[in-house]
């Protein structure tokens, strides 16, 4: 199978300003030189601390942030810098549910204007599906009539299409997100922690939706989410990210059933469980891990500013590699 | 017995749509006793943040019609003005808003927001500025004084959830009300949060009013649980009476459709059909018997009390449907995405 997406040395730093002047005195290496691809049909999953940079790894692939250096190639073209990705008309096969669903719906919009804009943009396919080459519709009332379609796979009343983003809860915005980015049949939709708003039968319904396009249009997802259980269950391949880097990379079982890095296995012991009666022995074993990574991080980073950065991946076996700590092989 | 910290009698929420006043929350009742977490769980859309909105007196009155009582420490608080409400709002209840981004001001720095939540007169000395550092740290914000010089478009999703978490907490509230206040987080530091909030709630004996998707978190935090379905509590028990013997056909399939056990080749368990929408909703009935598609329509249509009926210790559900509930799963494999 060939890779639909290559990320190669990514790197996006963020500039801080300071001073009377306001000039750029350091930077935030929000992602600093990580490396993966995705293949065609495959969920890639990107897990880690909170502010390690996933969100931003998302942005620079679907065009709203361009890197600092690396390379982006899509289906074998380069698509590096948002010019790029503007030649290739890239956002018709790379869409993005955003994390924060109030902020990335326009308040002055209909839901049925929300939807139908990237409709409006790049066509109406002539099915639901993934994929380009279809022919699109360029016409109001195939547009209209797909805005309904979308609504209902993601279970809202075909009603709400007048209503506005603050009329709706929490979970009913996070589902239009899903609605607009499903609409051009993308072949790569960058997931950015889209059921985190959902009660679990509606994320049983999105994640079941995004299985069955997967299985029969071969769409990929780069799936970004903090519920290591949903991770589990959707993903091929998982990295797990701290502060920037990439600390270890695998299959979905090579990270669960064999973590080398000690960021991730004090992730895997932090899941909340659903058996109330062990929650002492849980919060007692999650604390004896934390110990053990306070204990052993000088190891297993070099110190950058106040940063701590990991060293670079090694490989373990052919799928698995982990930035283990100086002499570890 | 000691009064109640807060306690909601019959709450009604209505919300003005297209000129019509639509009804989202319907009598529902709700206590907190000092140092208990309630968690309120539920489908998406059916009225858990309309409720904690309700106590914290932020519906706009215009497009908003609310009845019942919500008393809090005894005071009762549906009928405030805003002024009013001011004495409440941020002090003796702190809220954790769901979406981070859109609750902090976009203009203003961060440090800065957390001081203006602080109740002291003189925003300004160092006492308050390095009580605004202390709360970035203990909400696990590495560099705090970097932070505090930033605005929020700056911070990924995670930290702008815990500088939220910052503000409620800056007073210590007698209540805490916390919209889904972790989401946003890895596991590791919405444990170090969850256990933050519990730390703060036991050194002031304060209540927690958590609502959240995340059962993981109800496991780890809540003494009791109640679920809300179309704008009503359908059941209320202590949280391992309620992990354990679940009765309600609603919580009972809300607890079905959890993934982790689920093997990446199956297909996930998912409810049936859609909520109703809110000028559609009977709650003389119980609504969530409309998705469940093998019932007699005899039972999905019969009405039903208001009240909750004891079905054990601390455990209340409404109806009776519960009593003869099974799951076919040949009706249910065809409903499925
Ligand atoms: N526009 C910006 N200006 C300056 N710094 C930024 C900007 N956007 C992000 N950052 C910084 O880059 C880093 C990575 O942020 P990012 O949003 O990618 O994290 P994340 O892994 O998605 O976190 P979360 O899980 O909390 O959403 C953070 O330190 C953040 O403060
Ligand atoms: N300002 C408003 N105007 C009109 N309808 C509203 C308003 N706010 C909420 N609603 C509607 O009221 C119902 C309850 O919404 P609420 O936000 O309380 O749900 P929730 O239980 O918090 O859901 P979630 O878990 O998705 O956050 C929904 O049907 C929603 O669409
Ligand atoms: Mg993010
Ligand atoms: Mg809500």
């Amino acid at each position: 199978m060939s890779d639909l997406i290559r990320i190669e040395n990514l790197k996006v730093y963020y500039p801080v300003r300071s001073g009377f002047f306001n000039r750029v005195t350091d930077n935030i290496k929000a992602v600093d030189d990580v490396s993966f691809s995705i293949k065609a049909g495959q969920t890639y999953g990107l897990v880690g601390e909170s502010g390690s940079g996933k969100t931003t790894i998302g942005k620079s692939l679907v065009g709203l942030e361009d890197p600092t250096s690396g390379t982006i190639l899509f289906d074998g073209e380069e698509a590096t810098t948002i010019k790029q990705k503007k030649k290739l008309n890239y956002n018709k096969d790379v869409q993005m549910v955003f994390q924060d669903s109030q902020s990335s719906l326009n308040p002055r919009r209909s839901i049925g204007e929300i939807i139908a804009e990237p409709l409006k943009s790049f066509g109406v396919p002539n099915a639901i599906g993934a994929g380009a080459g279809d022919k699109r519709s360029f016409d109001q009332d195939d547009i209209d009539k797909r805005v309904l379609e979308l609504l209902e796979i993601v279970g809202l009343p075909a009603r709400t299409v007048t209503q506005y983003p603050f009329q709706f809860s929490g979970g009913q915005r996070q589902r239009i997100g899903v609605a607009r980015a499903l609409a051009t049949n993308p072949r790569l939709i960058v997931a950015d922690e889209p059921v985190s708003a959902l009660d679990l039968s509606v994320q049983a319904q999105v994640l079941n939706f995004m299985k069955k396009i997967q299985r029969d249009f071969g769409i990929s997802f780069l799936f970004i989410s903090h519920d290591l259980g949903v991770v589990k269950y959707m993903t091929d391949n998982i990295a797990i990210m701290h502060n920037g880097r990439f600390v270890e990379l695998g299959t979905t079982a090579d990270i669960f059933d064999d973590p080398r890095h000690i960021y991730t296995k004090r992730l895997l012991s932090a899941i909340p469980s659903l058996d109330v009666s062990k929650r002492d022995a849980n919060r007692a074993y999650r604390k004896r891990v934390e110990a053990e990574f306070a204990e052993n991080q000088a190891a297993y980073y070099e110190q950058d500013g106040l940063r701590a950065r990991a060293y670079d991946l090694k490989q373990i076996t052919p799928t698995h590699s982990a930035a283990l700590k100086k002499g570890e092989a | 017995m000691a009064e109640k910290l807060l306690d909601a009698q019959d709450v009604s929420v209505e919300f003005k749509i297209a000129g019509e006043y639509q009804k989202a929350l319907h009598k529902v009742n709700l206590s907190i006793n000092h140092g208990e977490v309630l968690a309120l769980v539920g489908e998406s859309g059916s009225g858990k943040s309309t409720f904690a909105m309700s106590v914290m007196g932020l519906h706009n009155p215009d497009q908003t019609k609310v009845t019942g009582s919500i008393k809090l420490n005894g005071n009762e608080l549906i009928g405030l003005t805003e002024r009013q409400f001011d004495q409440y709002r941020g002090v003796s209840v702190g809220m954790i808003f769901q979406d981070p981004l859109s609750s902090l001001n976009p203009l203003m720095k961060i440090g800065d927001q957390i001081a203006e939540a602080m109740t002291v007169h003189d925003k300004h000395t160092q006492q308050v500025s390095n009580r605004v550092l202390g709360l970035l740290d203990d909400v696990g914000i590495v560099d705090a004084k970097r932070v505090a010089q930033q605005y929020p478009h700056a911070l990924s999703g995670g930290m702008r959830q815990r500088v939220m978490i910052a503000i409620a907490l800056a007073n210590e509230p007698d209540l805490i009300i916390a919209d889904e206040p972790t989401t946003a987080l890895d596991v590791t530091i919405q444990a170090q949060i969850l256990d933050l909030i519990k730390e703060i709630q036991q050194k002031k004996n304060a209540g927690i009013l958590l609502i959240t998707h995340d059962l993981g978190v109800v496991a780890e935090m809540a003494d009791t649980v109640a679920v809300m379905y179309a704008g009503q509590i359908v059941e209320k028990a202590g949280v391992e009476e309620l992990f354990n013997h679940p009765k309600h056909p609603y919580t009972r399939s809300l607890l079905r459709a959890d993934p982790s056990d689920v093997k990446p080749g199956e297909t996930l368990y998912a409810i049936p059909g859609t909520v109703p929408a809110l000028k559609d909703m009977d709650h003389n009935k119980d609504l969530f018997l409309q998705r469940v598609p093998w019932l007699d329509e005899s039972v999905v249509n019969a009405n039903v009390k208001d009240e909750l009926q004891q079905v054990g210790d601390h455990h209340y559900v409404r109806g009776t449907a519960w009593q003869n509930f099974e799951f076919n799963d040949v009706t249910e494999g065809e409903n499925q995405v």
